[in-house]
């Protein structure tokens, strides 16, 4: 397989059905060879735009372009997109075999050549020994491969995958996540998943699109997104986030001084981002496993002082809900392995973050 | 296990009473129909040896056999391409589609050939309409032979034909029909390729059930064949009603049954039978 990506581009890509507004005014950009996730709760429209790029769906208003050409009106069969199904879609009375030579069979492909081809499509996905089997005789994440080596099989000019994973158990899913990525950075062609399932998003893609209610929400690397969400949606949504309600007290340079009830807070000002007058209330996104626990006499850029209102033991870690006076519960994560304190209901103790652990995000228009 | 058998036991001796009263109303009348196939006039194979030697009882086995594939044949397209359209309909559409397959089997089998003769017959309404649009000078014969036979016998198996072959097509899941568009198909191959091998199972039980019905229509052929055209029912009726000849009537009886039962037997090795006749759906 050559190792020729092809780049995607939406337009204000926008669907309604009736008055119902699926994907509302979507542009995105997806380079030759990226590796682009789809995120969003169900019913924020990430399905769909799967869709108006596979085909199937035709936008309201508009366009998909492919390097730049316009396809909004091909129809699937002539877009040469190789695509993965929710639930696999693998033709029952077919052989695995017969599975994977289908798209090569519709272009007419020779048979020594197809032969060929299917051979090194199910090698990829090494399941050469299962080849003569129907889907029903696989298991779940055979079934999954099957369906990845079918859409691989005619070197599409693009790979969509649509839930791909959802349908299998835990573990099953981790290790298909490693095996995915690892198939991404052999084939080297432009994938694009859709996922609700935001660990999936983090660990498989190169950027993420955040969709809420029909909108891309943000957009970019995972790591990006996840230290610097834009919104209270984006925090809450990738990973665990405690929301703090503050006020500007000071401006600066580099860093403010912000108060919630009497305890003071340090915040650092990010390169390019606003610096807001004195009073503005802020909101500030803060990670549970980004606050440390403080030894005595130890001191950090902000601090404050709780009570242990229920933890939760969690085999990495220990999960904390802490009780402040002016900051109301915050949720803290801590490695369980050489943790200084063991948990216990009603410990007082003295937790620190630095000025640049937390960010100001904003409030999500209802 | 001996009190898992005596419990096995209980359960059989339930239907003992179902089980007697089905052989004494079924069994044994078609045991008897077979006893005197034997023994009427005399007793011997002669009756069954008509089956070679009479040009007359030749004839009619030709004739209900090229009836009921022809009925077959249509009753499987019209139905194939009714199930389809249902099958690919939304919801509400779908019902209503159903609905109106279903309408013609509450209505009765006579009633339906007497329309189809006021229909078809010389003066009726299609001569009518075909004579005054000027198609034809003179009204065609459309009705008291094979062709009106077979009208009225596909108009009557069609909802016979849609039920089985529909249920078949709601088990494809619609995502293989997008997936096979996905992959580069375009749709008449996604028809050939996907969709009719994966409804085949339905054409095949349709199939049979509509020729197993055919096989012994009575009505139908009686009233718009006039007469004229004999099919397998008709003409055992004739010869036990009208020509009191029962050891000819019982042997075609016969004939028909294991016909019957022959093609449910080599047929329920290709398909799943239960499923034809509506059970573990």
């Amino acid at each position: 397989m050559s190792a020729a990506g092809h780049a995607l581009a939406l337009q204000g890509l926008t669907k309604r059905y009736g008055t119902f507004t699926a994907v509302d005014d979507v542009s995105l950009k997806v380079e030759s060879g990226q590796f682009l996730t789809l995120l969003g709760p169900s019913g924020s429209g990430k399905t769909t735009i799967l869709m108006c790029i596979a085909g199937f769906v035709a936008p309201t208003a508009g366009a998909v372009l492919l390097d730049g050409r316009d396809i909004t009106a091909l129809p699937p069969e002539k877009r040469d997109f190789g695509m993965v199904f929710q639930g696999y879609a693998l033709f029952p009375h077919m052989t695995v075999a017969e599975n994977v030579a289908f798209p090569l069979r519709v272009r007419r492909m020779g048979t020594a050549e197809r032969a060929e081809k299917v051979r090194a499509a199910l090698d990829l996905v090494q399941l050469d020994r299962f080849a003569e089997r129907r889907p029903s005789q696989l298991s779940g994440g055979q079934q999954q491969r099957v369906a990845l080596a079918r859409a691989l099989v005619f070197d599409p000019a693009l790979l969509l995958l649509d839930e791909p994973l959802s349908a299998l158990d835990k573990k099953l899913r981790a290790e298909l996540q490693e095996e995915l990525k690892a198939l991404h950075r052999r084939v080297g062609r432009t994938f694009v998943n859709v996922t609700h399932d935001q660990e999936e998003a983090l660990s498989l893609s190169d950027r993420v699109a955040i969709l809420n209610h029909g909108k891309l929400v943000q957009e970019g690397a995972p790591t990006a997104l996840y230290d610097r969400p834009r919104t209270r949606f984006v925090a809450d949504f990738l990973g665990k986030s405690n929301f703090l309600h503050a006020a500007v007290q000071q401006g600066g340079a580099e860093a403010m001084q912000l108060a919630i009830g009497a305890t003071p807070l340090v915040q650092r000002i990010l390169p390019g981002a606003p610096h807001p007058a004195p009073g503005t209330k802020l909101l500030l996104s803060l990670r549970p496993e980004k606050i440390a626990l403080l030894a005595d006499g130890e001191t950090a850029d902000n601090m404050v002082e709780g009570r242990i209102a229920t933890w939760s033991y969690l085999g990495a870690g220990f999960g904390l809900s802490v009780a402040t006076q002016d900051l109301g519960m915050l949720r803290v994560t801590l490695p369980s392995w050489g943790a200084p304190i063991a948990p216990a209901e009603g410990l007082a103790i003295r937790l620190g973050w630095s000025a640049s652990a937390s960010v100001p995000v904003e409030e999500d228009a209802a | 296990m001996a009190p898992a058998g005596q419990r096995q036991t209980g359960w059989w001796l339930l239907i003992l009473p179902a089980f007697l009263l089905m052989t004494a109303f079924y069994v044994a009348p078609i045991a008897q129909v077979l006893a005197i196939s034997f023994t009427e006039p005399q007793p011997g194979l002669g009756n069954y040896e008509r089956l070679f030697t009479s040009e007359s009882v030749q004839r009619v086995i030709g004739t209900t056999l090229r009836i009921c594939t022809i009925t077959t044949a249509l009753a499987l397209l019209l139905g194939y391409v009714l199930a389809y359209r249902i099958a690919l309909a939304e919801a509400r559409a779908r019902r209503w589609w159903i609905l109106v397959v279903l309408v013609p089997l509450w209505i009765s089998v006579l009633v339906r050939a007497f329309a189809w003769v006021t229909l078809l017959r010389r003066q009726g309404l299609v001569n009518q309409a075909l004579m005054e649009s000027g198609l034809v000078a003179e009204p065609l014969q459309l009705v008291w032979n094979e062709f009106g036979i077979v009208v009225g016998m596909v108009h009557y198996m069609v909802p016979y034909a849609v039920l089985p072959m529909l249920a078949s097509m709601r088990e494809i899941d619609p995502r293989l029909l997008a997936a096979a568009r996905g992959l580069g198909a375009p749709r008449q191959t996604v028809f050939a390729r996907i969709f009719l091998p994966l409804s085949l199972p339905g054409l095949i039980a349709a199939g049979v059930l509509v020729f197993i019905f055919s096989l012994g229509f009575y009505i139908t052929p009686a009233i718009l064949g006039g007469g004229k055209t004999l099919m397998v029912a008709e003409w055992i009726g004739l010869q036990i009603l009208d020509l009191i000849r029962w050891g000819l009537g019982t042997m075609m009886a016969t004939v028909l049954v294991v016909t019957i039962l022959a093609t449910l037997a080599v047929f329920s090795r290709v398909v799943d039978l239960r499923r034809v006749f509506g059970s573990g759906a």
